[in-house]
């Protein structure tokens, strides 16, 4: 091994490493890559020009109006009403859904709107069972929902990334082994989504987005043109969703409202331990307000039962400072770049 | 044209057909397929003579951002190449995040101080995020500089520190063309270098490698058995309906050479849609190779 290399190979393995760089910098001069193959760049170009369509202007109208075409979800709408309250992202915090129900109750909101994600994160998923059902809210099934329903072996929250997976997983299982059958089968009865009227306007709701159950909408990655198109093929007035954890609203220009309602099982990652949901109230002539409104609920206690339950101390910190310390690998720059971890 | 297609529909009736359910993601190849470096395992082979596809100029791009909004795009990725070499680049970007959010995806090259500085006020006047991809191979010059090119594990990790210092957090982009990558260890071993140059809360995102390009040459080509056959069946079961999980069901890639159906398949004339968008709004044949990795290793290029 420490067999010494006279200079002059040196200097040879040099120049041949150098040639081979050279001539992977300077080999496509005029030169395309076809799949595997150098072919001329004209040759390229031409078959390349040779493939795909190139449609005149009326029938690229047709082209776009087809792809756009609202679809009828045949969804019954409910209502009319002129308050209602909207959360989601329970995580098992019956400590935060039943200070919800108070305060929704003493706000006047008609009806309780849960958007799925009854389970993970927090301790004792049963306990947020009865609540649900004594507080007579309406619920649309999350990915918790779908998954533990339907005995799948994960919370298809849809991380891409190992660490935000694995502690997805502890909060899945957790939950998986804690849940009666009698409960995953109730949660197994509710619809993907809801149609509610607030006054006159038509409100959508579902978990992640319109398109699929475990879509991440945050407002820095969420572009309004695609929000727009969105309520144009749903043919609503507004577009209630969950899941990402963070809380926000967008009145488009279109005048119509797209909102994440955010979740009250835990905080918005803003460094406040209280949670957040959200009322819609019909105001006539002004229109739809629409209020993102902080919970306060007790969550030294719900501190005090995930430790006693052995849940990871990163959930415990995050309750107990607002940081969030686990799945903050899906966060776009600038949700991340607000975070403290 | 006709010629083309004929000859095509042999080789694609056994395949299986991917819908485009919506135009979620829409793809620049900003700088086309010229690069600073000339990666050893680079899918599209990119260097600083492959002009196979050449840079757009922000009136090109700013035709495909109109046609974007009207279809409803909810994000904006851009490559090459090296983007940063495209000296347009930051005019673009201002013109995209006025759409919607920006994904670029940089060998971090070009990213010296005050280039991040302007990034980050890009990044500031605008309401969606501009997120930085930074591409690194290896824990240490030994593993990255034989892929990536002598000296350039320092001048990556010095980008990536300008851009963490002005504020942007990038992301680190690692292939698994060293098979250590995929494991638990050497993620670990990303993140501790990354933490130990002073990037304090790592991003890091793992890709499987393409066997196209220059990473043909580099570990063998496809085998005859690594494609879709219409009796292969998607996560949810048989049809056009099952390719969901596939990102050219909700994508589409811009180049200067017109629309590609997603940025894998650039150097194949076959993956070519169309002239614009609304051109490429139909399903296309699941018949390359490399759909059979996407597929299975369930590849997303996103973030």
């Amino acid at each position: 091994m420490s067999q010494r290399i006279p200079e002059d190979e040196v200097d040879k393995e040099q120049r041949a490493r150098r040639d081979v760089a050279v001539d992977k910098l300077t080999a496509h001069r005029g030169m395309a890559t076809w799949g595997e193959r150098l072919v001329p760049l004209g040759e390229f170009r031409q078959a390349a020009q040779g493939y795909g369509r190139q449609l005149d202007a009326a029938a690229r109208q047709q082209q776009e109006a087809n792809f756009l075409e609202p679809q009828a979800d045949g969804v019954r709408v409910e209502g009319p009403f002129s308050k209602i309250a909207v959360f989601g992202g329970v995580y098992n915090n019956s400590y935060a859904l039943e200070a919800l129900l108070e305060d929704a109750r003493r706000r006047g909101a008609e009806a309780v709107y849960c958007l799925g994600d009854f389970g993970g994160f927090g301790p004792h998923p049963e306990k947020v069972w009865p609540l649900l059902r004594q507080g007579e809210v309406r619920c649309i099934q999350g990915n918790y929902e779908a998954s533990l329903s339907s005995g799948r072996e994960d919370c298809n929250c849809g991380y891409a990334d190992p660490r935000d997976n694995h502690f997805a997983k502890i909060s899945y299982d957790y939950t998986a082994t804690r849940c009666s059958p009698e409960y995953k089968r109730w949660m197994g009865t509710h619809p993907l989504r809801r149609r509610v009227r607030v006054g006159d306007h038509e409100l959508l709701l579902v978990h992640g987005s319109p398109r699929q159950i475990n879509e991440f909408l945050f407002a820095s990655a969420a572009s309004t043109p695609y929000l727009e198109v969105l309520l144009n093929e749903e043919r609503c007035d507004g577009m209630l969703c969950t899941h990402s954890g963070l809380h926000w609203h967008r009145r488009l220009p279109s005048g119509r409202h797209a909102v994440n309602v955010g979740v009250i099982g835990r905080p918005a990652n803003d460094g406040a331990t209280h949670v957040w949901y959200s009322l819609l109230t019909d105001g006539g002539a002004a229109g739809l307000s629409v209020e993102l409104a902080p919970l306060v609920y007790d969550h030294q206690s719900l501190a005090q039962d995930m430790r006693d339950e052995d849940l990871p101390q990163e959930f415990v910190e995050t309750i107990l400072t607002g940081w969030w310390t686990t799945c903050l690998e899906i966060l776009p720059a600038k949700e991340r770049a607000r975070s403290k971890f | 044209m006709v010629a083309a297609e004929g000859q095509r529909q042999e080789l694609t009736a056994a395949s299986p057909r991917v819908a485009l359910r919506s135009l979620d993601t829409l793809w620049f190849q900003v700088a086309g397929t010229l690069c600073n470096l000339a990666c050893s395992h680079c899918f599209i082979s990119c260097s600083p003579t492959n002009r196979t596809h050449e840079h757009m100029s922000l009136e090109q791009v700013r035709t495909y951002l109109e046609e974007g909004v009207r279809l409803g795009v909810k994000e904006y990725y851009f490559t090459g190449g090296e983007p940063f070499l495209n000296p347009q680049m930051e005019e673009i970007l201002e013109a995209a995040l006025a759409c919607g959010p920006a994904t670029v995806l940089s060998n971090g090259l070009l990213l010296d101080v005050e280039r991040c500085r302007r990034l980050k006020a890009l990044s500031e006047a605008s309401d969606y995020s501009l997120d930085l991809r930074i591409s690194l191979d290896g824990y240490d010059a030994e593993s990255n500089d034989p892929i990536r090119g002598e000296g350039t594990f320092e001048r990556i990790l010095k980008g990536a520190v300008n851009a963490e210092e002005a504020g942007l957090t990038p992301v680190m982009t690692v292939t698994e063309v060293l098979q250590e990558n995929a494991t638990q260890q050497g993620r670990q071993r990303f993140l501790a270098l990354l933490e130990a140059r002073g990037i304090a809360r790592p991003r890091l995102k793992i890709l499987p490698v393409f066997q196209l390009g220059a990473e043909a040459e580099r570990s063998g080509a496809y085998a005859e058995w690594q494609r879709l056959a219409s009796t292969d069946e998607g996560e949810d079961g048989p049809g056009a309906e099952s390719w969901e999980h596939l990102q050219c069901s909700s994508c589409r890639m811009v180049t200067d050479q017109g629309v590609w159906v997603c940025p894998i398949l650039i150097n194949e004339p076959t993956g070519r849609m169309g002239e614009r968008l609304t051109d490429t709004l139909d399903s296309f044949p699941l018949d390359h190779p490399a759909c059979w990795t996407c597929h299975v290793h369930g590849v997303s290029c996103k973030t």
